[in-house]
């Protein structure tokens, strides 16, 4: 079995004490953060790449937790774990994708540790609550010695694992805003319900424009607006899909949508074969998913 | 090196070490309480699970530095201490009963996770049990016999 390294790690209580710590990370020499440790700590046998040289711990900066409600939007601390998520009752009212989302990661153990600001900023392409984010426009408040900023989550992954984060930049919280009438979806395949890694993973949010005037035929609802599809395991990053948005915009979840919706899907991603499935299997079963969201939310 | 101050099944310990070293080998190394196993070392299979203030997690995740003030179960602290010796938990007991244990190599993590299971108030119900240890694999069982055990347990036998 793998030795595991012991890089130095510092513990600073405060952000001020961070700040210090981080003003000497650079992109050569960089100190490596570890919030629930669920990805970093499986770096340091070697094993996946080079392991951290240093690294500094944020489980003492109580500044980055908690779950509020402020200024129209949901404010989640970059150290929120997925089953704070889960058991959440501002999470549960307002962001039931991301709750769903938080479910499907790992099991008991790692939702007690894994946090949404790890998440993010280990920019796994498979990340799970990185759809969700990218669909509720979510915003990212980041923060080091050189002071704040906001990132907006459709600008936040800019390559394979990358991040706009600068070195020397934690993520203090996650904003996102409040949508009356917002509607929100996820789903997530993998190959078991637990433990996974997804094959295939996405979050659908629109808001119900309603129907002006006329009755509606069938079961479907009104027209959606402000439709964001975003998906992981299929690119080299978390994306949205523009093509199937603009098929959804002002449409209503009728069979024919969502026909048109899957197809548009299917032609616009470009996923690849890997270890945990194939470039064909992503593509159709994206579409089917996408499929079924609409079907589900059509009531047909 | 710091010194990390902390609880083992309840008795306070101090252990000179790397912050980063994980806490499965400072249980495992530092503190000779080799029940708890490791299995895959990233997360994967659970067999490393211990009590982290009450709630499951990886040992083999945790830097010691988190640790720091917390309170810490292991497979070792289940059993009661009595004058004639350990006593059983309900958990153990059940599943010696079902035959919840083949190679034993999971055994101490799965009775970790349905042990927190159990305190958190978890009934008898196959698919909450089930769910409680979707992060532990067994190459053995089959699964169903860890399941009736902890049904057992949960039921109060």
């Amino acid at each position: 079995m793998p030795v595991p390294v012991e890089p130095p790690i510092e513990t600073p209580a405060s952000l001020a004490e961070a700040w210090a710590v981080l003003s000497g990370s650079t992109a050569d020499d960089q100190v490596t953060p570890i919030a629930g440790g669920t990805d970093v700590m499986v770096r340091i046998t070697g094993e996946v790449g080079e392991p951290p040289r240093r690294l500094v711990d944020l489980s003492r900066l109580d500044d980055l937790r908690g779950i509020s409600v402020a200024g129209g939007a949901v404010v989640l601390g970059a150290l929120t774990t997925y089953m704070e998520i889960r058991r959440s009752g501002l999470c549960r009212e307002h962001l039931p994708a991301l709750v769903d989302a938080a479910a499907t990661i790992g099991a008991a153990q790692i939702q007690n540790r894994g946090t949404i600001g790890g998440n993010a900023a280990n920019a796994s392409p498979a990340g799970d609550t990185l759809p969700v984010l990218l669909a509720l426009d979510a915003v990212f408040e980041v923060g080091g010695p050189r002071g704040e900023r906001s990132v907006p989550a459709d600008r936040f992954w800019v390559a394979y694992r990358r991040t706009a984060l600068a070195p020397d930049e934690l993520i203090l919280r996650v904003r996102i805003p409040l949508v009356g009438g917002q509607e929100s979806r996820f789903r997530k395949i993998g190959t078991r319900r637990a433990q996974a890694i997804s094959k295939v993973v996405m979050a659908l949010a629109w808001r119900d424009g309603g129907v002006p005037g006329a009755a509606m035929e069938g079961a479907s609802g009104g027209a959606w607006r402000d439709v964001r599809l975003a998906l992981g395991s299929v690119a080299d990053r978390p994306i949205r899909a523009a093509g199937a948005e603009a098929v959804l915009e002002g449409a209503r979840p009728t069979p024919e949508t969502a026909d048109a919706a899957a197809e548009a899907l299917a032609a616009e991603i470009r996923p690849i074969d890997d270890v945990r499935s194939t470039a064909d299997y992503r593509r159709v079963v994206a579409a089917r998913a996408l499929h079924r969201m609409i079907r589900d939310a059509g009531g047909w | 090196m710091t010194a990390w101050r902390f609880a083992v099944n309840g008795e306070p310990v101090e252990i000179e070490a790397p912050g980063m070293r994980r806490l499965l080998d400072v249980l495992r190394e530092d503190l000779a309480l080799t029940g708890t196993k490791e299995g895959c070392g990233e997360g994967e299979c659970g067999a490393c699970t211990v009590l982290l203030d009450g709630a499951p997690v990886d040992s083999c995740l945790v830097p010691v530095c988190q640790v720091e003030g917390a309170r810490v179960a292991t497979v070792e602290g289940l059993a009661a201490p009595s004058p004639e010796g350990p006593v059983l938990d309900s958990l153990q007991q059940a599943f010696l009963e079902a035959g919840g244990a083949q190679c034993g190599i999971c055994t101490p993590g799965m009775l970790m996770a349905a042990r927190a299971y159990l305190d958190a108030g978890g009934g008898p119900d196959e698919a909450a049990i089930r769910e409680s240890i979707a992060g532990n694999l067994c190459r053995c069982t089959g699964y169903t016999k860890i399941v009736e055990a902890i049904a057992i347990a949960a039921a109060g036998g």
